[in-house]
């Protein structure tokens, strides 16, 4: 199984001549993504590796089923891009673009709540269950994507796109492998923050535990701790906390733009033992993650 | 980018906030016939970009012109952490009957911008919210719908203040949340507002961050307030290491090779990309290693600007070797990183295989990444090996 998309999942890509984005169309062919068209106002007509181009999101939502959009348009026009999917009625977005200004994510954060879309970024590489279906360009060229993402038990989230593959291919190296990972973005809002995608996976009966990558700035921890602690979930969750040298460092913005020590609760030290408290284990290094995932699994399992 | 105190006051008083009267002055004679012109006993404040200005000496109170020009002359010449004054703002001194808080920032959790009151301002808020809970009040707006005025008055109202007070606040706030959505704000903070013994209310400190992502939009304000280098509203200075790093990052578009911060280390980093870079950098110090800097590369930047950082990384002095590493990519093409470090070690007169620590870059092109590699007698190790235990490795060669 799997949260989100499955196999039938079909979406669209808006800013698909976008030199990005054509190799994006290219690996999400490859990967056997279902992939069904693009927006690029003027272009209606052209094709990318195939995939027809429309000037308007409303030109494939009066003909067929979309289910989702990969929004991959420079930053002064991605605001109006994911408004208009949300106004055409397509129900997940993911927002590849960095850059944009909080005010204007937290405008179609707003937006997309309102019309029960589910939004996944800004500044996020997408989503990926692996041997199913993949909404961005998380993996990269599809034959790497196959090795470093295979089919699995572990559900991943993580504010960097980068490091969601290297998490992923440790998973996949200790054999656990991945049922959903999430790329959900670097920036100070997001769409879709670690607690609110949690109940996807605690309803994913594949899903046998979370691993999360996670940075200084922010409170996102802190409302995962709470989650953890309110809803009685039964998934082992392990954690990575980078950037702990920026503790050391207030007011430096390190990364993402949402990654920079404001105050007191948002270092590293004090997201790892609130984490910690919650019973969220703490791993050091990549590498522990699968191994202390597997006792977790096991210790449930064994008392099952 | 954050704003100085009188920057700040000038985009407050074009919403008509009221304000003590004031003038910046850049030298001491500038700020004996400010206080001349004030008459009357003034305040001196150092126009710096930290918080902690009383407590370091930035700010003096004098009662006469000559005061002025010393306490003047003693503020321009202080570092207040590390960094220098823009100038001192003289202003006219008031005497305050009570102080209050307000303040306008982002609740990245609720999503939506939030107003912060309180009727004990001057002091710590986070301190009177913990201890005095009910002193403060917060009120979420939407960011989408204009701003909604009863709700700068719900804030205010929910601390307990009525009457003429609460309109004249009110109106204080309404504004400042104002420039918090209209300047593309982060913060905008009042703190102290004055109640003055004539019952009337004034913004005595102001704070603002705008947003970097938004600079681009707000060019008719920044002008008008005479920003003109944003680059150097930093936390801290750039050093000269810093600024020769984002010169060869700016001087070719193609992918990124920069955001270099310098350290006092003794092993180079070329490492990326955002989490890689915050990961490696934490796996270097966990196994015992001294860096010499922080840096990104990531979206696939060019041999050029990958061989620019390499060199400029390697002259540092005390820096002997260079770590190489970044997690698995996937767009950034393993053998453009491996030409770009291998010719900045060459430019730099040194031999790749001993200037080279590590190379760990697994992903898109790797094999290709490695022939050239191996030509080079440069070690490296796949995706089998961890970050952090490549980083291991390369502090212990770095030790010999």
């Amino acid at each position: 199984m799997s949260i989100l998309v499955d196999r039938d999942t079909t979406f669209i890509i808006q800013g698909i001549t976008g030199r990005e984005a054509v190799t994006m169309t290219r690996e999400l062919l490859d990967y056997g993504s279902r992939l069904i068209g693009g927006v690029t106002p003027g272009r209606k007509g052209r094709d990318v590796h195939g995939v027809p181009v429309e000037d308007t999101v409303r030109a494939f939502t009066e003909r067929e089923q979309v289910d989702g959009a990969v929004v991959a348009v420079p930053p002064a026009f991605a605001p109006d891009a994911v408004n208009e999917a949300i106004e055409a009625g397509i129900k997940l977005i993911v927002v590849v673009t960095e850059n944009i200004p909080r005010r204007q994510v937290a405008q179609f954060v707003e937006y997309a709540k309102q019309e029960d879309v589910r939004l996944i970024g800004p500044n996020c590489l997408g989503l990926i269950s692996p041997g199913k279906t993949r909404l961005g360009g998380v993996g990269g060229a599809a034959e790497s994507t196959r090795v470093a993402f295979q089919p699995g038990v572990i559900g991943v989230m993580s504010r960097s796109g980068g490091m969601t593959t290297e998490i992923a291919n440790s998973l996949s190296e200790a054999g656990l492998g991945v049922s959903t990972a999430v790329s959900i973005g670097g920036d100070a809002i997001i769409g879709s923050t670690y607690a609110e995608l949690m109940p996807l996976f605690d309803a994913d009966p594949e899903t046998k535990g979370i691993a999360i990558y996670s940075e200084p700035g922010g409170r996102a921890e802190y409302e995962l701790a709470e989650y953890m602690a309110e809803s009685g979930s039964k998934l082992p969750v392990v954690a990575f906390m980078a950037g702990r040298f920026m503790d050391e460092m207030p007011g430096m913005r390190f990364g993402h733009a949402g990654t920079i020590v404001e105050g007191r609760a948002d270092t590293a030290t004090e997201k790892i033992t609130n984490l910690a408290a919650a019973g969220i284990a703490v791993a050091e290094r990549i590498e522990e993650i699968p191994q202390r995932l597997k006792e977790r699994i096991e210790q449930i399992e064994g008392a099952s | 980018m954050r704003f100085y105190e009188f920057e700040a006051k000038q985009a407050l008083a074009r919403r008509r906030v009221p304000l003590p009267k004031s003038e910046l002055a850049r030298t001491p004679e500038e700020a004996e016939a400010a206080a001349e012109q004030l008459g009357g006993p003034v305040v001196l404040k150092s126009q710096v970009l930290s918080g902690g200005r009383m407590k370091a000496g930035g700010v003096k109170f004098t009662d006469s012109p000559a005061e002025a020009k010393q306490a003047a002359a003693e503020i321009l010449a202080l570092e207040i952490n590390n960094l220098k004054p823009a100038g001192v703002l003289v202003e006219e001194r008031r005497t305050v009957e009570q102080e209050y808080f307000a303040a306008v920032t982002w609740d990245t959790r609720a999503k939506r911008p939030v107003i912060i009151f309180s009727d004990m301002g001057g002091i710590d808020i986070e301190e009177v919210a913990e201890q005095h809970p009910e002193h403060v009040a917060r009120m979420h707006f939407s960011p989408s719908r204009p701003f909604p005025d009863f709700s700068a008055k719900l804030a205010v109202a929910n601390v307990g203040i009525t009457g003429g007070a609460l309109n004249a606040l009110s109106r204080m706030v309404a504004a400042l949340a104002g420039a918090f959505i209209d300047h593309d704000l982060t913060l905008a903070e009042i703190n102290p507002i004055g109640r003055l013994d004539d019952g009337s209310f004034v913004a005595l400190d102001a704070h603002m961050d705008m947003e970097d992502e938004a600079r681009g939009r707000h060019t008719a304000l920044l002008d008008e307030l005479g920003i003109d280098d944003p680059e150097a509203r930093k936390a801290r200075p750039p050093t000269q290491f810093e600024l020769d790093a984002a010169a060869n990052n700016d001087a070719d578009p193609r992918g990124i090779a920069g955001n270099l911060v310098e350290f006092d280390g003794n092993i180079g980093l070329i490492i990326g990309a955002g989490g890689g870079s915050l990961t490696l950098f934490d796996a270097v110090r966990a196994a015992g290693g001294k860096p010499a800097n922080y840096c990104e590369i990531g979206g696939n930047p060019s041999v050029g600007k990958a061989a620019g950082l390499t060199k400029l990384v390697l002259s540092q002095p005390g820096v002997d070797k260079v770590a190489v590493m970044m997690s698995i990519v996937s767009n950034t093409r393993v053998d453009i990183v491996a030409r770009g470090v291998i010719k900045g070690c060459i430019e730099a007169g040194r031999d790749p295989a001993e200037a080279i620590a590590i190379f760990r870059i697994p992903g898109s092109w790797e094999e290709e990444g490695f022939v050239i590699l191996d030509k080079y007698g440069v070690e490296y190790v796949d995706r089998s090996v961890s970050m952090h235990e490549a980083a291991a490795r390369a502090v212990a060669k770095v030790a010999g």
